[in-house]
Protein backbone atom coordinates (compact mmCIF):
# COMPACT_ATOMS: atom_id res chain seq x y z
CA UNK A 1 0.00 0.00 0.00
CA UNK A 2 1.12 3.22 -0.45
CA UNK A 3 1.33 6.45 1.25
CA UNK A 4 -0.79 9.19 -0.40
CA UNK A 5 -1.47 12.23 1.60
CA UNK A 6 -5.08 13.31 1.41
CA UNK A 7 -6.72 16.37 2.60
CA UNK A 8 -7.15 14.78 6.03
CA UNK A 9 -3.45 13.93 6.60
CA UNK A 10 -2.65 17.59 5.87
CA UNK A 11 -5.04 19.22 8.59
CA UNK A 12 -3.96 16.79 10.88
CA UNK A 13 0.23 17.81 10.10
CA UNK A 14 -0.92 21.43 9.91
CA UNK A 15 -2.76 21.17 13.52
CA UNK A 16 0.05 19.30 14.90
CA UNK A 17 2.66 21.87 13.46
CA UNK A 18 0.69 24.74 14.88
CA UNK A 19 0.56 22.65 18.61
CA UNK A 20 4.62 22.15 18.12
CA UNK A 21 5.11 25.68 17.24
CA UNK A 22 3.20 26.96 20.45
CA UNK A 23 5.59 24.57 22.26
CA UNK A 24 8.94 25.57 21.04
CA UNK A 25 7.73 29.63 20.51
CA UNK A 26 8.34 30.18 24.24
CA UNK A 27 11.59 28.97 24.60
CA UNK A 28 12.56 31.02 20.91
CA UNK A 29 11.58 34.30 22.54
CA UNK A 30 13.54 33.64 26.29
CA UNK A 31 16.24 32.92 24.46
CA UNK A 32 16.23 35.97 22.05
CA UNK A 33 15.72 38.67 24.76
CA UNK A 34 18.25 36.68 27.12
CA UNK A 35 20.95 37.59 24.25
CA UNK A 36 19.49 40.88 23.58
CA UNK A 37 20.50 44.28 25.82
CA UNK A 38 17.04 45.41 27.89
CA UNK A 39 16.01 48.09 26.26
CA UNK A 40 15.62 46.27 22.95
CA UNK A 41 13.04 43.37 24.26
CA UNK A 42 11.50 46.23 26.90
CA UNK A 43 10.57 48.45 23.31
CA UNK A 44 9.62 44.88 22.37
CA UNK A 45 11.11 45.69 18.57
CA UNK A 46 11.59 42.07 18.04
CA UNK A 47 10.02 38.21 18.35
CA UNK A 48 12.57 35.51 18.33
CA UNK A 49 15.89 37.13 16.53
CA UNK A 50 17.72 39.70 18.69
CA UNK A 51 18.33 42.64 16.50
CA UNK A 52 21.74 43.49 19.24
CA UNK A 53 23.70 40.54 20.23
CA UNK A 54 24.64 40.59 23.40
CA UNK A 55 26.34 38.08 26.34
CA UNK A 56 25.54 40.86 28.94
CA UNK A 57 23.04 38.61 30.78
CA UNK A 58 25.17 35.68 31.28
CA UNK A 59 29.19 37.55 31.74
CA UNK A 60 26.68 39.04 34.68
CA UNK A 61 24.80 35.81 36.11
CA UNK A 62 28.24 33.78 35.70
CA UNK A 63 29.71 36.74 37.73
CA UNK A 64 27.03 36.76 40.35
CA UNK A 65 27.94 34.97 43.80
CA UNK A 66 24.46 34.49 44.42
CA UNK A 67 23.34 32.68 41.47
CA UNK A 68 26.63 30.17 41.15
CA UNK A 69 25.95 29.47 44.86
CA UNK A 70 22.22 28.29 43.80
CA UNK A 71 23.73 26.72 40.89
CA UNK A 72 26.28 24.62 43.59
CA UNK A 73 23.71 24.05 45.91
CA UNK A 74 20.94 22.60 43.06
CA UNK A 75 24.31 20.51 41.77
CA UNK A 76 24.98 19.32 45.36
CA UNK A 77 21.07 18.47 46.02
CA UNK A 78 20.79 16.59 43.08
CA UNK A 79 23.70 14.06 43.81
CA UNK A 80 23.04 13.79 47.05
CA UNK A 81 18.99 13.21 46.37
CA UNK A 82 19.82 10.95 42.93
CA UNK A 83 21.89 8.90 44.84
CA UNK A 84 20.23 7.88 47.81
CA UNK A 85 16.77 7.68 45.83
CA UNK A 86 18.34 4.95 43.26
CA UNK A 87 20.01 3.45 46.90
CA UNK A 88 16.80 3.18 48.92
CA UNK A 89 14.34 2.03 45.80
CA UNK A 90 16.33 -0.63 44.58
CA UNK A 91 17.63 -2.29 47.46
CA UNK A 92 13.72 -2.50 48.68
CA UNK A 93 12.19 -2.71 45.28
CA UNK A 94 14.40 -5.94 45.17
CA UNK A 95 13.68 -7.29 48.14
CA UNK A 96 10.22 -6.63 47.72
CA UNK A 97 10.13 -8.42 44.50
CA UNK A 98 11.27 -12.10 45.74
CA UNK A 99 7.82 -14.15 46.02
CA UNK A 100 9.56 -16.38 48.92
CA UNK A 101 10.15 -13.48 51.67
CA UNK A 102 7.84 -13.86 54.59
CA UNK A 103 6.44 -11.13 55.13
CA UNK A 104 6.38 -9.49 51.50
CA UNK A 105 2.80 -8.43 51.01
CA UNK A 106 2.36 -6.69 54.72
CA UNK A 107 5.53 -4.90 53.17
CA UNK A 108 3.65 -3.82 50.24
CA UNK A 109 0.28 -3.13 51.37
CA UNK A 110 2.34 -0.46 53.90
CA UNK A 111 3.85 1.23 50.69
CA UNK A 112 0.90 1.16 48.24
CA UNK A 113 -0.94 2.53 51.14
CA UNK A 114 0.83 5.64 51.47
CA UNK A 115 -0.57 6.23 48.04
CA UNK A 116 -3.88 7.15 48.79
CA UNK A 117 -3.50 8.90 52.11
CA UNK A 118 -0.83 10.86 54.05
CA UNK A 119 -0.33 12.95 56.56
CA UNK A 120 0.03 16.47 54.51
CA UNK A 121 2.26 19.92 54.54
CA UNK A 122 2.16 20.14 58.15
CA UNK A 123 3.01 16.67 59.88
CA UNK A 124 5.75 16.18 57.51
CA UNK A 125 7.33 19.72 58.26
CA UNK A 126 7.20 18.92 62.18
CA UNK A 127 8.69 15.65 61.31
CA UNK A 128 11.50 17.36 59.47
CA UNK A 129 12.05 20.13 62.17
CA UNK A 130 11.92 17.71 64.86
CA UNK A 131 14.88 15.83 63.42
CA UNK A 132 16.52 18.89 63.20
CA UNK A 133 17.30 18.73 59.71
CA UNK A 134 16.04 22.49 59.07
CA UNK A 135 18.45 24.17 57.08
CA UNK A 136 20.51 20.96 55.64
CA UNK A 137 20.49 19.70 52.70
CA UNK A 138 19.24 16.48 53.91
CA UNK A 139 15.78 18.27 54.79
CA UNK A 140 15.08 18.40 50.66
CA UNK A 141 16.89 15.04 49.97
CA UNK A 142 15.60 13.03 52.31
CA UNK A 143 11.89 13.46 52.56
CA UNK A 144 11.78 12.70 48.30
CA UNK A 145 14.38 9.52 49.25
CA UNK A 146 11.35 7.49 47.07
CA UNK A 147 7.47 7.24 46.18
CA UNK A 148 5.14 4.12 46.42
CA UNK A 149 5.06 4.39 42.42
CA UNK A 150 8.81 4.34 42.14
CA UNK A 151 8.68 1.28 44.29
CA UNK A 152 6.20 -0.47 42.66
CA UNK A 153 7.50 0.43 39.07
CA UNK A 154 11.25 -1.02 39.57
CA UNK A 155 9.96 -3.68 41.04
CA UNK A 156 7.82 -4.99 38.63
CA UNK A 157 11.09 -4.84 36.45
CA UNK A 158 13.09 -7.22 39.21
CA UNK A 159 10.20 -9.52 38.75
CA UNK A 160 10.74 -9.39 35.09
CA UNK A 161 13.90 -10.84 35.55
CA UNK A 162 14.17 -14.77 34.97
CA UNK A 163 14.14 -16.57 38.18
CA UNK A 164 16.32 -19.30 37.43
CA UNK A 165 19.62 -16.71 37.24
CA UNK A 166 19.21 -16.27 40.75
CA UNK A 167 18.84 -20.30 41.10
CA UNK A 168 22.15 -20.85 39.57
CA UNK A 169 24.03 -18.11 41.36
CA UNK A 170 22.97 -19.99 44.60
CA UNK A 171 23.82 -23.11 43.58
CA UNK A 172 27.35 -21.43 42.24
CA UNK A 173 27.32 -20.58 45.95
CA UNK A 174 27.17 -16.80 45.33
CA UNK A 175 25.60 -14.24 48.48
CA UNK A 176 22.87 -12.39 48.17
CA UNK A 177 25.06 -9.61 47.86
CA UNK A 178 26.43 -10.12 45.07
CA UNK A 179 24.11 -11.96 42.99
CA UNK A 180 21.99 -8.57 43.14
CA UNK A 181 25.39 -6.59 42.46
CA UNK A 182 27.25 -8.25 40.05
CA UNK A 183 24.05 -10.56 37.96
CA UNK A 184 20.97 -8.04 38.77
CA UNK A 185 22.01 -4.79 38.26
CA UNK A 186 24.34 -5.61 35.28
CA UNK A 187 20.70 -6.64 33.98
CA UNK A 188 18.91 -3.72 35.06
CA UNK A 189 20.50 -1.08 33.28
CA UNK A 190 17.41 0.22 31.38
CA UNK A 191 15.43 0.99 34.57
CA UNK A 192 18.34 2.03 36.53
CA UNK A 193 19.57 4.52 33.71
CA UNK A 194 15.44 5.68 33.54
CA UNK A 195 15.82 6.29 37.24
CA UNK A 196 18.50 8.10 37.23
CA UNK A 197 17.46 10.39 34.78
CA UNK A 198 14.03 10.58 36.48
CA UNK A 199 15.58 11.47 40.20
CA UNK A 200 18.19 14.11 38.51
CA UNK A 201 14.89 16.17 37.05
CA UNK A 202 13.10 15.52 40.11
CA UNK A 203 15.67 17.18 42.83
CA UNK A 204 17.23 19.87 39.92
CA UNK A 205 13.15 21.16 39.42
CA UNK A 206 13.05 20.69 43.25
CA UNK A 207 11.58 24.19 44.55
CA UNK A 208 8.91 24.18 47.64
CA UNK A 209 10.88 22.22 49.91
CA UNK A 210 13.72 24.29 49.63
CA UNK A 211 11.36 26.88 50.23
CA UNK A 212 9.85 25.68 53.10
CA UNK A 213 12.89 23.86 54.50
CA UNK A 214 15.71 26.07 54.06
CA UNK A 215 15.37 29.59 55.62
CA UNK A 216 18.99 30.02 55.15
CA UNK A 217 18.79 31.42 51.60
CA UNK A 218 22.85 30.48 50.93
CA UNK A 219 21.40 27.07 51.23
CA UNK A 220 18.79 27.60 48.45
CA UNK A 221 18.95 25.91 44.96
CA UNK A 222 18.16 27.85 41.88
CA UNK A 223 14.52 27.19 41.44
CA UNK A 224 13.70 29.38 44.24
CA UNK A 225 16.46 31.97 43.67
CA UNK A 226 14.74 31.73 40.14
CA UNK A 227 11.57 32.45 41.35
CA UNK A 228 12.67 35.33 43.43
CA UNK A 229 14.70 36.78 40.31
CA UNK A 230 11.84 36.45 37.65
CA UNK A 231 8.85 37.58 40.45
CA UNK A 232 10.20 40.92 41.17
CA UNK A 233 8.94 41.91 37.73
CA UNK A 234 5.09 40.65 38.51
CA UNK A 235 5.11 42.70 41.79
CA UNK A 236 4.10 40.15 44.22
CA UNK A 237 6.92 39.34 45.58
CA UNK A 238 6.92 42.53 47.90
CA UNK A 239 5.76 40.32 50.81
CA UNK A 240 9.01 38.06 51.35
CA UNK A 241 12.75 38.65 51.90
CA UNK A 242 14.14 40.02 48.20
CA UNK A 243 17.12 38.73 47.01
CA UNK A 244 20.09 39.74 47.53
CA UNK A 245 20.12 43.74 46.56
CA UNK A 246 22.76 43.62 44.23
CA UNK A 247 21.28 41.18 42.23
CA UNK A 248 17.80 42.58 42.27
CA UNK A 249 19.23 45.86 41.48
CA UNK A 250 20.61 44.39 38.15
CA UNK A 251 17.62 42.35 36.86
CA UNK A 252 16.95 43.44 33.30
CA UNK A 253 14.61 40.85 30.91
CA UNK A 254 17.85 39.81 29.48
CA UNK A 255 19.28 38.55 32.57
CA UNK A 256 15.91 37.37 34.28
CA UNK A 257 15.56 35.50 30.62
CA UNK A 258 19.37 34.28 31.29
CA UNK A 259 18.26 32.70 34.20
CA UNK A 260 15.75 30.45 33.33
CA UNK A 261 17.76 29.42 30.43
CA UNK A 262 20.15 28.51 32.60
CA UNK A 263 17.97 26.58 35.15
CA UNK A 264 16.14 24.42 32.09
CA UNK A 265 19.81 23.93 30.94
CA UNK A 266 20.63 20.35 32.20
CA UNK A 267 17.36 18.96 31.95
CA UNK A 268 17.28 19.96 28.23
CA UNK A 269 20.81 18.25 28.11
CA UNK A 270 19.52 15.12 29.78
CA UNK A 271 16.25 14.82 27.64
CA UNK A 272 17.62 13.56 24.41
CA UNK A 273 18.93 10.69 26.61
CA UNK A 274 15.85 10.36 28.85
CA UNK A 275 13.36 10.08 25.72
CA UNK A 276 14.93 6.85 24.77
CA UNK A 277 13.91 5.38 27.92
CA UNK A 278 10.71 7.24 29.33
CA UNK A 279 7.97 5.93 26.62
CA UNK A 280 8.83 2.37 28.10
CA UNK A 281 9.13 2.99 31.53
CA UNK A 282 5.78 4.84 31.93
CA UNK A 283 4.12 1.55 30.27
CA UNK A 284 5.99 -0.40 32.57
CA UNK A 285 4.37 1.78 35.40
CA UNK A 286 0.55 0.49 34.05
CA UNK A 287 1.39 -3.15 33.80
CA UNK A 288 -0.02 -4.77 36.99
CA UNK A 289 0.68 -7.90 38.21
CA UNK B 1 18.36 -29.31 46.72
CA UNK B 2 15.14 -26.87 47.07
CA UNK B 3 16.17 -25.23 49.56
CA UNK B 4 19.42 -24.36 48.63
CA UNK B 5 17.79 -23.22 45.24
CA UNK B 6 15.00 -20.41 47.96
CA UNK B 7 15.94 -19.27 51.05
CA UNK B 8 13.69 -20.36 53.49
CA UNK B 9 15.10 -19.74 56.86
CA UNK B 10 16.26 -16.65 58.56
CA UNK B 11 19.86 -17.11 58.15
CA UNK B 12 19.08 -17.21 54.09
CA UNK B 13 16.62 -14.62 54.53
CA UNK B 14 18.34 -11.79 56.04
CA UNK B 15 20.31 -10.07 53.61
CA UNK B 16 16.59 -9.30 51.77
CA UNK B 17 15.59 -8.18 55.19
CA UNK B 18 18.46 -5.80 55.33
CA UNK B 19 18.14 -4.54 51.79
CA UNK B 20 14.39 -3.94 52.50
CA UNK B 21 15.79 -1.84 55.56
CA UNK B 22 16.24 1.88 54.57
CA UNK B 23 13.43 1.65 52.51
CA UNK B 24 11.05 0.66 55.12
CA UNK B 25 12.70 2.79 57.53
CA UNK B 26 12.30 5.66 54.87
CA UNK B 27 8.47 5.41 54.53
CA UNK B 28 8.01 4.91 58.13
CA UNK B 29 9.65 7.55 59.07
CA UNK B 30 8.23 10.26 56.50
CA UNK B 31 4.83 8.85 55.15
CA UNK B 32 4.07 7.44 58.79
CA UNK B 33 5.05 9.20 61.64
CA UNK B 34 3.29 12.16 60.04
CA UNK B 35 0.72 10.68 59.88
CA UNK B 36 0.60 10.55 63.85
CA UNK B 37 0.73 14.70 63.64
CA UNK B 38 -3.12 14.40 62.71
CA UNK B 39 -3.83 14.06 66.13
CA UNK B 40 -3.22 17.37 66.74
CA UNK B 41 -6.53 18.53 64.27
CA UNK B 42 -7.87 17.34 67.63
CA UNK B 43 -5.48 19.33 70.10
CA UNK B 44 -4.73 22.73 70.49
CA UNK B 45 -0.55 22.91 69.97
CA UNK B 46 1.30 24.73 71.92
CA UNK B 47 5.08 24.35 71.08
CA UNK B 48 6.08 24.71 75.05
CA UNK B 49 3.73 21.66 75.55
CA UNK B 50 4.95 19.23 72.30
CA UNK B 51 2.63 17.05 70.66
CA UNK B 52 1.45 14.59 73.66
CA UNK B 53 1.08 17.30 76.04
CA UNK B 54 -1.12 20.16 74.23
CA UNK B 55 -4.67 19.93 75.27
CA UNK B 56 -7.27 17.85 74.15
CA UNK B 57 -10.32 20.14 71.85
CA UNK B 58 -12.18 17.26 70.67
CA UNK B 59 -13.63 18.61 66.82
CA UNK B 60 -13.64 22.93 68.23
CA UNK B 61 -11.11 22.91 65.34
CA UNK B 62 -13.58 21.43 62.68
CA UNK B 63 -16.06 23.06 64.06
CA UNK B 64 -14.80 26.38 63.23
CA UNK B 65 -13.25 25.63 59.78
CA UNK B 66 -16.76 24.34 58.10
CA UNK B 67 -18.14 27.28 60.24
CA UNK B 68 -16.30 29.57 58.38
CA UNK B 69 -16.95 31.09 54.92
CA UNK B 70 -13.29 30.67 54.33
CA UNK B 71 -14.35 26.55 53.86
CA UNK B 72 -16.86 27.53 50.94
CA UNK B 73 -14.48 29.58 49.11
CA UNK B 74 -11.88 26.92 49.27
CA UNK B 75 -13.93 23.96 48.38
CA UNK B 76 -15.01 26.30 45.37
CA UNK B 77 -11.92 27.36 43.93
CA UNK B 78 -10.25 23.70 44.38
CA UNK B 79 -13.17 21.98 42.73
CA UNK B 80 -13.52 24.55 39.93
CA UNK B 81 -9.95 24.10 39.34
CA UNK B 82 -9.79 20.22 38.68
CA UNK B 83 -13.45 20.57 37.07
CA UNK B 84 -12.10 23.32 34.49
CA UNK B 85 -8.83 20.81 33.72
CA UNK B 86 -11.42 17.74 33.26
CA UNK B 87 -13.29 19.80 30.68
CA UNK B 88 -10.36 21.55 28.67
CA UNK B 89 -7.50 19.97 29.89
CA UNK B 90 -8.38 16.15 29.77
CA UNK B 91 -10.22 16.12 26.19
CA UNK B 92 -7.56 18.41 24.75
CA UNK B 93 -5.12 15.74 25.83
CA UNK B 94 -7.24 12.59 24.05
CA UNK B 95 -7.75 15.27 21.17
CA UNK B 96 -3.89 15.26 20.99
CA UNK B 97 -3.69 11.59 21.43
CA UNK B 98 -5.74 10.95 18.17
CA UNK B 99 -4.01 13.43 15.92
CA UNK B 100 -0.75 12.06 16.78
CA UNK B 101 -2.65 8.40 16.14
CA UNK B 102 -3.38 9.37 12.45
CA UNK B 103 0.27 10.53 11.64
CA UNK B 104 1.21 8.05 9.00
CA UNK B 105 4.64 9.67 8.73
CA UNK B 106 6.59 8.21 11.58
CA UNK B 107 9.60 10.43 11.32
CA UNK B 108 7.34 13.51 11.48
CA UNK B 109 5.72 11.47 14.52
CA UNK B 110 8.45 10.81 16.20
CA UNK B 111 9.55 14.19 16.23
CA UNK B 112 6.17 16.37 17.26
CA UNK B 113 6.48 14.09 20.07
CA UNK B 114 9.53 15.09 21.08
CA UNK B 115 8.42 18.91 21.15
CA UNK B 116 5.50 17.91 23.05
CA UNK B 117 6.59 15.72 25.74
CA UNK B 118 9.26 18.18 26.62
CA UNK B 119 7.85 21.16 28.55
CA UNK B 120 6.40 17.87 31.29
CA UNK B 121 10.02 17.73 32.40
CA UNK B 122 10.70 21.63 33.29
CA UNK B 123 9.65 23.04 36.91
CA UNK B 124 6.63 25.15 37.50
CA UNK B 125 9.26 27.85 38.30
CA UNK B 126 10.55 27.98 34.83
CA UNK B 127 7.22 27.51 33.51
CA UNK B 128 6.07 30.36 35.69
CA UNK B 129 9.05 32.00 34.25
CA UNK B 130 7.95 31.80 31.24
CA UNK B 131 4.28 32.89 31.60
CA UNK B 132 5.77 36.25 33.21
CA UNK B 133 7.82 37.01 30.20
CA UNK B 134 4.40 36.68 27.86
CA UNK B 135 2.22 37.76 30.16
CA UNK B 136 3.49 39.97 32.42
CA UNK B 137 2.59 43.76 32.94
CA UNK B 138 6.23 43.73 30.72
CA UNK B 139 5.67 40.62 29.17
CA UNK B 140 5.22 40.78 24.84
CA UNK B 141 1.58 40.05 25.38
CA UNK B 142 0.87 43.35 26.71
CA UNK B 143 3.28 45.12 24.53
CA UNK B 144 1.19 44.13 21.87
CA UNK B 145 -2.05 44.77 22.94
CA UNK B 146 -0.41 48.14 23.87
CA UNK B 147 0.48 48.65 20.35
CA UNK B 148 -1.80 47.65 18.56
CA UNK B 149 -4.88 48.11 20.65
CA UNK B 150 -3.98 50.47 22.90
CA UNK B 151 -4.43 48.63 25.99
CA UNK B 152 -2.86 46.15 28.50
CA UNK B 153 -4.38 43.74 30.84
CA UNK B 154 -3.73 42.17 34.61
CA UNK B 155 -3.07 39.02 33.75
CA UNK B 156 -1.29 37.81 36.92
CA UNK B 157 -2.79 40.35 39.39
CA UNK B 158 -6.26 39.76 38.24
CA UNK B 159 -8.94 37.12 39.77
CA UNK B 160 -10.81 37.12 35.73
CA UNK B 161 -7.41 35.69 34.13
CA UNK B 162 -6.16 33.37 37.22
CA UNK B 163 -8.18 30.30 36.21
CA UNK B 164 -7.80 30.42 32.65
CA UNK B 165 -3.81 31.10 32.48
CA UNK B 166 -3.64 28.20 35.43
CA UNK B 167 -5.54 25.67 32.57
CA UNK B 168 -3.49 26.42 29.96
CA UNK B 169 -0.24 26.29 31.22
CA UNK B 170 -1.37 22.55 32.93
CA UNK B 171 -1.99 22.00 29.10
CA UNK B 172 0.98 23.65 27.74
CA UNK B 173 3.24 21.72 30.11
CA UNK B 174 1.56 18.40 31.02
CA UNK B 175 -0.96 17.59 27.41
CA UNK B 176 1.85 16.36 25.35
CA UNK B 177 3.39 13.80 27.90
CA UNK B 178 -0.41 12.40 28.97
CA UNK B 179 -0.95 11.40 25.33
CA UNK B 180 1.67 8.92 25.96
CA UNK B 181 -0.61 6.71 27.86
CA UNK B 182 -3.22 6.95 25.37
CA UNK B 183 -1.25 5.89 22.26
CA UNK B 184 -0.19 2.80 24.10
CA UNK B 185 -3.52 1.82 24.17
CA UNK B 186 -3.68 3.24 21.11
CA UNK B 187 -1.47 0.93 19.46
CA UNK B 188 -2.87 -2.18 21.36
CA UNK B 189 -5.91 -1.99 19.26
CA UNK B 190 -6.25 -4.95 16.18
CA UNK B 191 -5.07 -3.47 12.68
CA UNK B 192 -7.69 -5.82 11.15
CA UNK B 193 -10.82 -3.69 12.51
CA UNK B 194 -9.29 -0.54 10.61
CA UNK B 195 -9.07 -2.92 7.62
CA UNK B 196 -12.23 -4.68 8.17
CA UNK B 197 -13.85 -0.75 7.88
CA UNK B 198 -11.91 0.13 5.07
CA UNK B 199 -13.41 -2.28 3.00
CA UNK B 200 -16.46 -1.26 4.21
CA UNK B 201 -16.16 2.08 3.00
CA UNK B 202 -15.90 3.86 6.18
CA UNK B 203 -13.97 7.47 5.92
CA UNK B 204 -11.13 8.34 8.37
CA UNK B 205 -13.11 9.70 10.55
CA UNK B 206 -16.03 7.05 10.87
CA UNK B 207 -13.26 4.90 11.86
CA UNK B 208 -11.76 7.07 14.80
CA UNK B 209 -15.37 7.36 16.09
CA UNK B 210 -16.19 3.66 15.45
CA UNK B 211 -13.15 1.78 16.39
CA UNK B 212 -10.18 4.23 17.64
CA UNK B 213 -12.58 6.31 20.35
CA UNK B 214 -14.20 2.74 21.45
CA UNK B 215 -11.17 0.82 21.70
CA UNK B 216 -9.35 3.34 24.31
CA UNK B 217 -12.63 3.71 26.20
CA UNK B 218 -11.01 1.81 29.59
CA UNK B 219 -8.10 3.90 29.29
CA UNK B 220 -10.09 7.11 29.19
CA UNK B 221 -12.87 5.61 32.06
CA UNK B 222 -9.60 4.64 34.43
CA UNK B 223 -8.02 8.15 33.72
CA UNK B 224 -11.08 9.94 34.03
CA UNK B 225 -11.90 8.72 37.40
CA UNK B 226 -8.21 8.70 38.60
CA UNK B 227 -8.99 12.44 38.00
CA UNK B 228 -12.05 12.60 39.65
CA UNK B 229 -10.71 10.96 42.54
CA UNK B 230 -8.00 13.44 42.94
CA UNK B 231 -10.43 16.74 42.38
CA UNK B 232 -9.07 17.76 46.34
CA UNK B 233 -5.57 17.78 45.02
CA UNK B 234 -4.77 21.16 42.82
CA UNK B 235 -1.58 21.40 41.23
CA UNK B 236 -0.22 22.90 44.79
CA UNK B 237 3.61 24.12 43.38
CA UNK B 238 1.63 25.66 40.23
CA UNK B 239 -1.08 27.38 41.76
CA UNK B 240 1.54 28.29 44.74
CA UNK B 241 3.39 30.26 42.31
CA UNK B 242 0.66 32.10 40.69
CA UNK B 243 -1.10 32.88 43.90
CA UNK B 244 -1.03 36.79 44.96
CA UNK B 245 -2.75 38.99 47.13
CA UNK B 246 -4.87 40.26 44.52
CA UNK B 247 -6.05 37.30 42.71
CA UNK B 248 -6.40 35.04 46.37
CA UNK B 249 -10.26 35.21 46.28
CA UNK B 250 -9.77 32.73 42.60
CA UNK B 251 -6.62 31.01 43.81
CA UNK B 252 -6.90 30.11 47.23
CA UNK B 253 -6.82 26.33 47.66
CA UNK B 254 -6.96 24.17 50.79
CA UNK B 255 -2.99 23.28 49.97
CA UNK B 256 -2.66 27.38 49.95
CA UNK B 257 -4.38 27.33 53.24
CA UNK B 258 -2.54 25.12 55.19
CA UNK B 259 0.76 26.39 53.84
CA UNK B 260 -0.72 30.01 55.09
CA UNK B 261 -2.50 29.44 57.95
CA UNK B 262 0.63 26.36 59.20
CA UNK B 263 3.63 27.99 58.04
CA UNK B 264 2.97 31.62 57.98
CA UNK B 265 0.49 32.25 60.81
CA UNK B 266 2.27 28.59 62.89
CA UNK B 267 -1.28 27.84 63.60
CA UNK B 268 -0.29 24.19 63.30
CA UNK B 269 -3.63 22.68 65.13
CA UNK B 270 -5.47 24.84 62.48
CA UNK B 271 -3.89 23.95 59.16
CA UNK B 272 -3.69 20.40 60.55
CA UNK B 273 -7.15 20.36 60.61
CA UNK B 274 -7.46 21.74 57.19
CA UNK B 275 -4.96 19.07 56.00
CA UNK B 276 -6.79 16.36 57.38
CA UNK B 277 -9.65 17.05 55.77
CA UNK B 278 -8.16 17.01 52.08
CA UNK B 279 -6.49 13.68 52.73
CA UNK B 280 -9.92 12.33 54.22
CA UNK B 281 -12.28 13.63 51.49
CA UNK B 282 -9.27 12.22 48.95
CA UNK B 283 -9.19 8.90 50.05
CA UNK B 284 -12.90 8.72 50.13
CA UNK B 285 -13.08 10.26 46.67
CA UNK B 286 -10.31 7.49 45.43
CA UNK B 287 -12.19 4.36 46.68
CA UNK B 288 -15.22 5.81 45.10
CA UNK B 289 -13.52 6.56 42.08
CA UNK B 290 -12.34 2.17 42.05
CA UNK B 291 -15.49 1.36 42.90
CA UNK B 292 -17.30 3.27 40.17
CA UNK B 293 -14.79 1.79 37.79
CA UNK B 294 -15.48 -1.96 38.72
CA UNK B 295 -18.94 -1.12 38.61
CA UNK B 296 -18.77 0.27 34.92
CA UNK B 297 -16.84 -3.11 34.55
CA UNK B 298 -13.38 -1.80 34.14
CA UNK B 299 -10.52 -3.39 36.03
CA UNK B 300 -10.16 -0.89 38.75
CA UNK B 301 -7.13 1.43 39.92
CA UNK B 302 -6.73 -0.93 42.67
Amino acid sequence: MKLKATWFDTIIVVIICLISLLVILPFLYIIAVSFSPPGDSMAGNFFIWPKHWTLDAYSYLLNANTFLTSVKNSVIITVMGTVLSLFVSITLAYALSKKFLPGRRVMLLVIFFTMIFHGGMIPNYLVVKNLGLIDSYWAVVLPAASSAFNIMVIRSFFQSLPESLDEAARIDGAGEFRILYSIVLPLSKPIIATFTLFFMVQFWNEFFSAVIYLNDTTRWPIQPLLRQMVAISASNISAEAAVDASLAANLGPNVQNAAILLAMLPIVMVYPFLQKYFAKGAMLGSIKE
Amino acid sequence: MQRALRPKRFHQLWPFYLLAAPGILYFLTFHYIPMTGLILAFKEYSPFKGMMDSPWVGLDNFRQFFGTSDFYMLLKNTLLISLLNLIIYFPFTIFLSLLLNEVRLKVFKRVSQTIVYLPHFLSWVVIYGITISFFGPSGVINHYLGQWFDGSANFLVSNEWFRPLVIFQSIWKDAGWGTIIFLAALAGINPEQYEAAKVDGASRLQSIWHITLPGIKGTIVILLLLRLGSSMDSNFMQIFLMTNSLNLDVSNVFDLFVYHVGLEQFNYSFAITVGMFKSVASLILVLGANYAAKLLGEEGIF
